[in-house]
Parts: C-alpha cells; sequence; structure tokens
C-alpha cells in the first residue's frame, strides 16, 4: 500500500483504480483468511460431535437389542450374542480406583517435594523426569507389564498378599485365589505410575500459584512445612488439585494398551483383586478386528459409547474446575 | 508444651520423608522402565532391523515395514492436523479472542486432549473404513490427525497469546490488514512455539497404539500403499509382544527401545526449544 501511494507518476485516476482493486484483494484475502481460521475452530467440536454420534448410530442395534439391561449385564456371549457390558464397566472403575488411591497420596507428596524441599537446581530435572513418565507411549508400558512387573508380583506381592490377608474375613476374598502375576491389581498399579504425572504437573502448576505472603506468613506464625501445606496452600488451591486428579482418572478410565496386556481379558466380575479382568477399552482392543456379526461389532461399540459418556464427564468436570482457578488466579 | 511442639515436629519429619520417599519411588519406575528396555531392547538392535521385513515365527529378521509404515502414517496425520490446528489455534488468540465461539472450542478442544484414543479409532473405523470395506493406512493417518489437531491448537493459542500486542498494533498502524499483520507478524514472533507444538504433536502419535489397531490394522509385508493395511510400529510391538514366539517377543522389545528413544529424544527437543524461547 505505501507503493500504491508513491506510485504518483500515473494518472490520479488510475492510481485510484489501483488502489482500490489492492484494496479490494487485501479486504478479500483476509475476510478468505479469518473465516478458514473459524472453520478450522469449528472443525475441532465437529470432531467431537462426530465422535458422539457416530459412536451412537453404530451402537443402536445394541441398544436396541439389550436396552438398558446391557449396564447390568455379566454375561458375554458372541456364540449366543448375548452381551452385557457389567463386566467391562466394572473393571474399568475398580482399575481406575486403584490408580487413584496409589496416584494421588505420591502425586501430591511429589509435589510437595518438588515446590517446597527440593534444592532449586534439582527442581527442573526431577520435574523434567517425572513428565518424562507420561512421554513414555503406553504399549511400552504394557509389554513391560507383561514380561517384567507382572511375574514380579506373582513372585512377591500377590503371595505376600494371599498370606497376610488369607485369615481376614472379608479381605480373604479380596485377594482370593492363585497370584496369576496377570490382573486387576497388576493393571491398577501400572495405571497409578501412568496418572502420577498428570497429577504432579497440574498440581504443581497451581501450587507454586499460591501467594508466597501467604505462606511466609504462615512460617512466620512457625508454622512446619506440613502445616503450610495442609492449611495454607492445600486449601487455598483444593479445586485446582481436585481438577488435576480428575484429568488423571479421566486418563485412567480410558487407558487403552497397557491395560491391555496385563489384565488378562476375562469377562466376569470377580471379588478378587488378583483374578483376570476386563475393562472397556480392553475389550475393544481384543475383540473389535475379530468380532463377527453386526451385534457383536455393535456391542462393543456400545462399550465404546459408555466410555465416552463416562470420560466425557470426567474431563468435563476437571476442565471446568480447573477454568475456575484459572479465573482465580488471572 | 513441650509435647505438642514435639508432636508436630515429628509429624513434619514424618511427611517429609514420605515425600522424599514418594520422589525416590516416581524417578524410580522411570529408572526400572527404561533400563529394562535397554537391557531387552538394545540385544536385538543392529543393521539388520532396519533393512528385513518382519519375519514369520522362528526365523530372522527385522522391522524396516513397520518402521516405514509408521513413519508414513506420521508424516501424513501431521500433514493432515497441523494446519488444521494452527488456523483454529489462530482463530482462537487473534480473532475470536474473546468470542463465544472461542471459549466453548478451548474447552471442548482440552477435553479432546486427554480424550480416551481408543474412541478416536472406533470414530474413524466408523467413517472411514466401514464405508470403504477394508482397512487401510491412510484411515490410520486421519485417526492420529483427530489426536495432532488439539495438541497443536492448544500450543498454538498459548503462543500466540504471548506475542505482544504492541507487535500487532505496530503492524496494524502501518496499515496492514489483520491477515497480513498474523502471517507476517504473530506467526513469526510465535514460530519457535508453534514447532514446539508438532514436535509435542509427534512425540503424542508416534507411540499410539489403540487408534492404529481399527483402521490401519497391520500388514506382514511391506507396502506403501495408503489404500491398503499398513504396517506400524505401535501395533508390531503389540501383536509380536502377545505372541507366544521367543524371536517375536524379542523383535517386540527392540521396536519398543525404538519407538521410546524416539518419543523421549522429541519431547526433549521440544522442550529445549520451549525453553530457549522463554528465556530470550
Amino acid at each position: 500500500m505505501v507503493d500504491v501511494a508513491l506510485r504518483g507518476a500515473a494518472p490520479a485516476e488510475l492510481a485510484a483504480a489501483s488502489r482500490a482493486r489492492i484494496l479490494g484483494r487485501l479486504r478479500l484475502t483476509d475476510t478468505v483468511f479469518r473465516n478458514l481460521t473459524r472453520l478450522a475452530a469449528i472443525c475441532v467440536l465437529v470432531i467431537l460431535a462426530g465422535v458422539m454420534l457416530s459412536l451412537f448410530r453404530a451402537s443402536l442395534p445394541a441398544i436396541s437389542a439389550f436396552g438398558l439391561g446391557f449396564l447390568v449385564e455379566q454375561v458375554w456371549n458372541p456364540v449366543t450374542e448375548r452381551f452385557g457390558a457389567l463386566a467391562p464397566i466394572y473393571g474399568t472403575i475398580i482399575t481406575s480406583f486403584i490408580a487413584m488411591a496409589i496416584a494421588v497420596p505420591i502425586g501430591l507428596l511429589i509435589t510437595l517435594f518438588l515446590t517446597e524441599l527440593c534444592p532449586m537446581w534439582l527442581r527442573r530435572p526431577i520435574g523434567i523426569a517425572i513428565e518424562l513418565l507420561a512421554g513414555i507411549p503406553s504399549v511400552i508400558y504394557g509389554i513391560w507389564g507383561l514380561f517384567v512387573f507382572a511375574p514380579f508380583l506373582q513372585r512377591t506381592l500377590q503371595p505376600a498378599l494371599i498370606d497376610i490377608f488369607g485369615p481376614v474375613p472379608i479381605l480373604s476374598s479380596v485377594f482370593a485365589g492363585p497370584p496369576y502375576g496377570i490382573g486387576v491389581l497388576t493393571a491398577g498399579l501400572i495405571l497409578a505410575i501412568m496418572v502420577l504425572p498428570f497429577i504432579t504437573s497440574v498440581s504443581r502448576d497451581v501450587f507454586e500459584a499460591v501467594p508466597p505472603v501467604l505462606k511466609e506468613a504462615a512460617y512466620g506464625l512457625g508454622c512446619t512445612t506440613w502445616e503450610v501445606m495442609r492449611y495454607v496452600v492445600l486449601p487455598y488451591t483444593r479445586v485446582g488439585v481436585i481438577g488435576g486428579i480428575m484429568l488423571a482418572l479421566g486418563r485412567a478410565l480410558g487407558e487403552t494398551m497397557a491395560v491391555t496386556f496385563v489384565i488378562g481379558n476375562a469377562h466376569r466380575v470377580s471379588p478378587s483383586l488378583l483374578a483376570p479382568g476386563t475393562t472397556i477399552s480392553a475389550t475393544i482392543a481384543n475383540e473389535f478386528t475379530e468380532a463377527v456379526g453386526d451385534l457383536y461389532t455393535s456391542a462393543l461399540i456400545a462399550l465404546g459409547l459408555i466410555l465416552f459418556v463416562i470420560t466425557f464427564s470426567v474431563l468435563a468436570v476437571a476442565r471446568y474446575l480447573l477454568l475456575r482457578i484459572e479465573r482465580r488466579i488471572g | 508444651m513441650m509435647d505438642l511442639y514435639r508432636r508436630r515436629r515429628l509429624r513434619n519429619q514424618v511427611v517429609i520423608s514420605l515425600s522424599f520417599a514418594a520422589t525416590v519411588f516416581g524417578l524410580g519406575w522411570l529408572a526400572l522402565i527404561l533400563g529394562r528396555l535397554v537391557i531387552e531392547g538394545a540385544g536385538g538392535l543392529s543393521l539388520k532391523v532396519f533393512t528385513e521385513m518382519t519375519p514369520p515365527p522362528g526365523s530372522d529378521g527385522g522391522l524396516l515395514n513397520p518402521i516405514v509404515g509408521s513413519l508414513i502414517i506420521t508424516v501424513l496425520a501431521v500433514l493432515i492436523g497441523t494446519p488444521v490446528g494452527i488456523l483454529a489455534g489462530t482463530y482462537m488468540a487473534e480473532y475470536g479472542r474473546y468470542s463465544r465461539l472461542t471459549q466453548v472450542v478451548r474447552f471442548i478442544n482440552d477435553i479432546l486432549l486427554s480424550a480416551p484414543s481408543i474412541l478416536i479409532g472406533l470414530f474413524i473405523y466408523e467413517v472411514m473404513v466401514a464405508p470403504m470395506g477394508h482397512f487401510s493406512g491412510v484411515a490410520g493417518a486421519v485417526a492420529l490427525a483427530m489426536l495432532v489437531i488439539p495438541v497443536v491448537v492448544r500450543t498454538t493459542e498459548d503462543m500466540l497469546q504471548l506475542v505482544p500486542k504492541e507487535l500487532r498494533e505496530a503492524a496494524s498502524a502501518l496499515g496492514m490488514p489483520l491477515a497480513y499483520v498474523i502471517r507476517k507478524v504473530s506467526y513469526r514472533a510465535a514460530r519457535a512455539g508453534i514447532v514446539t507444538g508438532v514436535l509435542l504433536a509427534v512425540a503424542r502419535i508416534s507411540g499410539e497404539t489403540a487408534p492404529l489397531l481399527f483402521t490401519a490394522l497391520n500388514n506382514q509385508f511391506f507396502s506403501a500403499n495408503l489404500n491398503a493395511p499398513m504396517a506400524s510400529l505401535p501395533a508390531v510391538i503389540f501383536q509380536f509382544a502377545l505372541s507366544p514366539y521367543r524371536d517375536w517377543q524379542r523383535l517386540a522389545w527392540t521396536g519398543a527401545l525404538i519407538i521410546t528413544l524416539a518419543v523421549l529424544a522429541l519431547s526433549i527437543v521440544a522442550r529445549a526449544l520451549a525453553s530457549s524461547r522463554k528465556m530470550s
């Protein structure tokens, strides 16, 4: 446009015309680019809507065949084409529960170490190392779990649990049965390792956002590190920490490959944590390509729809909570 | 009084030691997994891995076809996903920074960022594989592109937000239309950050297995045909590791080592790039 102004040699009308043409072109580029970017943004919404609609449409045959009973039926028999989602749903929830029960306290303790105790020069390397745990692909956790971790548990932790809890009335059925190595507990433990970095990185972000003056005041009153953590930092960051936990839970619920390797893929609800089980994602990964018949495929996709609803709700709550704390921190 | 004091100190020390222990515990897993991976995988690492096809059980071979397949699928996924991601991020940071659409997209994008990837696989199976009637490499690439988009959207938006608004105002004051301001000023200022986002996306998808199982499937033979099933490293690891054959399992470990090294290298480079930017 500067060029246009300098091209004074041309007659005035000509200059005006070419100026108008160039301006018009610029305006066109701007409009096109603007709408292109808006289209791309809408694309993101289309992906989520597409996932939801296609899962719903493809699971209609299963929904109309089994109705709501699908959710509470334990039978999974491809031969007679009777399918129920209870075992995978139970497995998904129980493995995630084990994972969170271990990962939440450990993750928060690691965060406490990284934000309060660790010498400055070590914070970055240790923080990065913990986050690398999240970078390792889940199929690697799977192969490691199957060949290294499961045999290790079979020799050590599982016999010990059976011995210790054998005489205790209720717990004896929770830790019953031969130590297979693979099973619900193993899957839960591996999930715990996998979601640890998510809890640590989110809670670290929110811990560091606590105004130093609050902590200094508490230290000044003579509080110990633990008391500052318990009565100042945690109450201040509670919403964010819960958001991080929900985020990790969303991951654990949907994790596929690592679980598929070590859970044993058995369609039954067993009270024992040492028994093989299955989860929604593991069932789909194991059986989908081999599923014959429309109803079988449809039942598997209906499982996918259930997983979608569960993880979507958990992640939406997580994001909502994190959004709230982001606004407060500003 | 002294009693209370001692109890508080004791409790504090217990928590502090627990927090040390937790950190050692976390780092221990990393060391155990990586260490085992190197022990099991490095033995099989030879030139043959990169020059020979996957073998039938009981004979010698390498991982050439899955490596090539993974590269093709990953590159294609990045080519499809990156432009969409960057454009969407641009809308959110530049044109519609405060619009309703941006808020909704940001929320949904954050959910997609951690949504189970196996559901993306089912989605692409429904919209591409089932209508086409067969598994294909291109379906695998599209599935992975769905995972690239949220990562790139997020980093692009964040990085463009960091560009000082004075730069944009100066450019606008010169009479540049917004499309030019974005391309000539904002993109240049945020380039390192956007590249970081793309690298992170590559790191994210190169280990992904679940979405490939129902889209690209797998292939015992060498194939660069995008319209046919295509081998990929993660899918081969899955198949070989769960097989009863010792030599297949060994190849699975080697493949696992290759993927992990690639992913860790990518994420470290991305991190270095991001932090060098922050300091300047």
